[in-house]
């Protein structure tokens, strides 16, 4: 098949399944499945997310600067496509409206002020990183850090935007109380978001940074990251590439901004730099300089605390059991598992069967026959409210035990699959581990930041 | 000149906080060039301590309603869990990352960070309580209608005597002249027989100690403590380290006290200049920046050539 046949058939596969699930989050549901509020958020957010992460490594794991302030780009994005919404389209959605309709001209709009928003944040990234891209290391991440808060402080005291208590909608810049009636502007910002734009605006994120990578600027961005010296001496205008790379990674920020500012009405305590840090966590748990990862990172981020929340005893037990299988594996050997087994897709089956089983018996046994949830509750009160500790805990856990993230550097894809079969038999090194076989299989690569770290 | 003056001692008084922290940040900056973003949160554990002192003092030794044996006993008894915490902090999280990159040293402090927050929200909730008195609060006219009051006083004293002490610490001692070896060279200094490991921990200790003294130092000055107190003073206070110097230990103190007056002087005359007082939060991260663009290495920290 042609190669653009291909990647038409491609385009075409993931329009249709974004449609689909738009559709099943939708009221009517698709053919009666139906996904129910809360889900539709939870997913909608880890969209968003996609967007933040995947543009945050194109800095943080590819080009290798540190950057702590990616909300702030985010918080431009959201801010000044939410006031161009407000304050100056109201006229021309009229006008297109009564061109094509209310759908289209709704559509044109919102596609207008996304742009706008991301332009918004690109000149903010443009502006920070000329001078900020000058510092390495952890003053390049306090830096950012400053100009993010700097940028909410300043949103904070803008009366126009609803200051400190969030962008509903018009304001009288004077006075800051709400608009008496809609002559100066839109009362509240309308809610365009669904899930369409944000599962399309992800895709689109994804194939840019993507392209971004394996393009000769992505080889410049990665040289920075492996000997900014070398780079240099090598020719590289390591500056401009920087610059660069920070402006598209702020660009993406902005349009994650826009989408969420008309989804959940923009706050400015939603662009904290603890807001950051999460973002900076999902790149790191997927592994910095892969994007699968950072999309891995992004879904598990958003919904662990959820999961926390509901399930807090089996999401503790499912991720303690990873590397307690990883060790019992390497302890029997591979060598001793029936031929079946021994490689290929039967190693894997054999392998989430065995961490099934052991999950399953593991539960029994702790909550059923110890009831071990109800002797911490009696010691500690409701566990859901120790969710976000379990969660920090995990997050220490990873970074002791494998720092360099899930992916490390690599990307996941399913030849593995493919090479799994091929593979003759007892050639496979033994003892990989559940969750992390695929990652391990391939030559180790550095974890990015360790050859700044050497320098 | 009356305003001028009180801004200047309410500055000297914040900033006097921050250089407390600050010293912290830049200690453990300097020997293992760790932003330790857990610090600030060990200033809130301070607080904390000194907070479940006081009540157990007033049940068991009946030391209830201000006096100076119970606060010395808080001040010091914060300082010693606080030093604990600090410890464990280092020993459990930090040592074992040690050996990685920079960013995964970083990330394991933010992941401290969060994880003391988290608890403590968790443990006693987000909302903030009231810490109680321990100093019976006079206020006495200087001059003019320029006043301080008794705890301004106490911040000033405690905190001078504090940094008197590490002064002493550093260069009169011998575990001091090992920091000294330790963040100058780890490696040489672990050749020459130091044992860097205990160095480092007993770093820690000392910044938590002078944390933990700011927490109860400013929780008796203000007296409402929440779990999240930590996140922004700290991060102020890291600004101070840098602007003075991270590394350079009178260079901590100085960014504390320009921080601390800079941000009441546009609280008290910004609005002069067209400056809101809901700036306040700004002035330090704008610091932060100028610092950065302007002169990296700090107000008094030299620079450092690069080698390649």
């Amino acid at each position: 098949m042609p190669k653009f046949l291909k990647r038409l058939v491609v385009a075409v596969v993931i329009g249709l399944a974004l449609f689909a699930l738009n559709m099943a989050m939708s009221k009517q549901g698709l053919f009666g499945v139906g996904i129910d509020y809360y889900k539709v958020d939870l997913i909608k957010m880890a969209g968003i997310n996609i967007i933040l992460a995947v543009s945050l490594n194109l800095i943080n794991g590819f080009t290798g600067q540190f950057s702590i302030g990616h909300v702030g780009f985010m918080a431009v994005g959201a801010y000044s496509s939410a006031y161009l919404t407000v304050y100056c389209t109201q006229g021309l959605e009229e006008k297109l409206a009564s061109m094509m309709g209310a759908n289209a001209a709704a559509i044109i709009v919102f596609v207008l002020v996304i742009l706008a928003g991301a332009l918004a944040a690109a000149i903010a990234g443009l502006l920070v990183g000329i001078p900020t891209l000058r510092l390495r290391g952890d003053y390049l991440a306090i830096a950012t850090l400053g100009f993010a808060e700097i940028i909410r402080i300043l949103i904070t005291n803008i009366n126009k935007v609803g200051a400190a208590t969030g962008f509903r909608g018009c304001v009288d810049s004077v006075t800051g109380v709400t608009c008496p009636d809609a002559s100066m502007g839109r009362l509240t910002i309308p809610a365009y978001t669904n899930f369409m734009w944000i599962g399309t605006f992800a895709v689109i994120t994804i194939v840019v940074i993507y392209n971004i990578v394996k393009s000769d600027t992505g080889r410049a961005l990665i040289s920075i990251r492996e000997d900014e010296l070398a780079a240099q001496a090598m020719g590289v205008n390591t500056t401009r590439f920087k610059v660069t790379a920070f402006v598209i990674s702020a660009a993406f920020a902005g349009i994650a901004g826009a989408l969420y500012g008309h989804w959940r009405l923009p706050h400015p305590a939603d662009f904290t730099f603890v807001r950051s840090f999460e973002i900076i966590i999902m790149i790191v748990l997927g592994g910095m300089g892969s994007i699968t990862g950072s999309i891995l990172g992004a879904v598990v981020i958003t919904i662990l605390p959820e999961y926390l929340r509901s399930n807090p005893y089996e999401v503790v037990l499912l991720l303690t059991l990873i590397p307690i299988v990883a060790i019992l594996l390497r302890v029997v050997g591979r060598d001793r598992l029936p031929k079946a087994l021994r490689a290929g897709l039967g190693y894997y089956a054999f392998v989430l069967v065995a961490y099934a089983l052991l999950f399953v018996i593991a539960r029994l046994v702790l909550i059923n026959v110890l009831s071990l949830d109800i002797q911490l509750q009696r010691v500690i009160g409701d566990i859901s409210n120790y969710r976000l500790v379990i969660y920090s805990a995990l997050l220490i856990g990873m970074m002791l035990t494998r720092p360099q993230g899930v992916f490390g550097g690599r990307e996941f894809g399913f030849s593995w699959l493919k090479r799994a079969q091929r593979r003759p038999e007892g050639d496979e090194p033994s003892g990989a581990t559940a969750g992390v076989s695929i990652a391990e299989r391939d030559d180790p690569t550095s974890d990015p930041g360790k050859d700044l770290e050497n320098r | 000149m009356d305003t001028f003056v009180q801004q200047l001692i309410n500055g000297l008084n914040v900033g006097a906080i921050y250089a407390l922290i600050a010293l912290g940040y830049t200690m453990v900056y300097g020997i293992l060039r760790l932003i330790n973003f857990a610090h600030g949160d060990i200033y809130m554990v301070g607080a904390f301590a000194g907070y479940g002192l006081a009540y157990f003092i007033a049940a068991k030794l009946g030391l209830a309603g201000p006096s100076w044996a119970g606060l010395l006993i808080v001040l010091v008894g914060a300082m010693i869990v606080a030093a604990l915490v600090g410890m464990a902090v280092e020993r459990f999280a930090y040592r074992p990352v040690r050996k990685y990159s920079r960013m995964t040293t970083l990330i394991t402090a933010i992941g401290v960070s969060l994880l003391i927050e988290n608890l403590f929200v968790a443990r006693y909730g987000g909302q903030g309580r009231g810490f109680p008195q321990l100093l019976q609060d006079d206020t006495y006219r200087l001059f003019g209608n320029a006043a301080i009051s008794k705890s301004q006083i106490l911040i000033f004293v405690v905190s001078i005597a504090l940094m008197l002490l590490l002064q002493w610490i550093i260069y009169k001692t011998k575990v001091g002249t090992a920091m000294r070896a330790v963040s100058f060279n780890l490696n040489s200094a672990k050749l020459m027989g130091i044992n860097t490991n205990l160095i480092i921990t007993f770093t820690f200790a000392l910044g938590s100690a002078l944390a933990a003294a700011a927490g109860v130092l400013t929780a008796q000055y203000s007296p409402t403590i929440d779990p999240l107190m930590g996140i922004t003073t700290g991060l102020k206070a890291f600004v101070a380290a840098v602007l003075g110097g991270i590394g350079n230990i009178p260079g901590a103190v100085l960014g504390g006290l320009l921080i601390g007056v800079a941000e009441t002087m546009v609280v008290g005359y910004g609005a002069n200049v067209g400056i809101a007082s809901t700036y306040r939060d700004a002035v330090a991260f704008a610091i932060l920046i100028l610092v950065l663009l302007l002169r990296p290495s700090g107000l008094l920290g030299s620079t450092v050539q690069e080698k390649v």
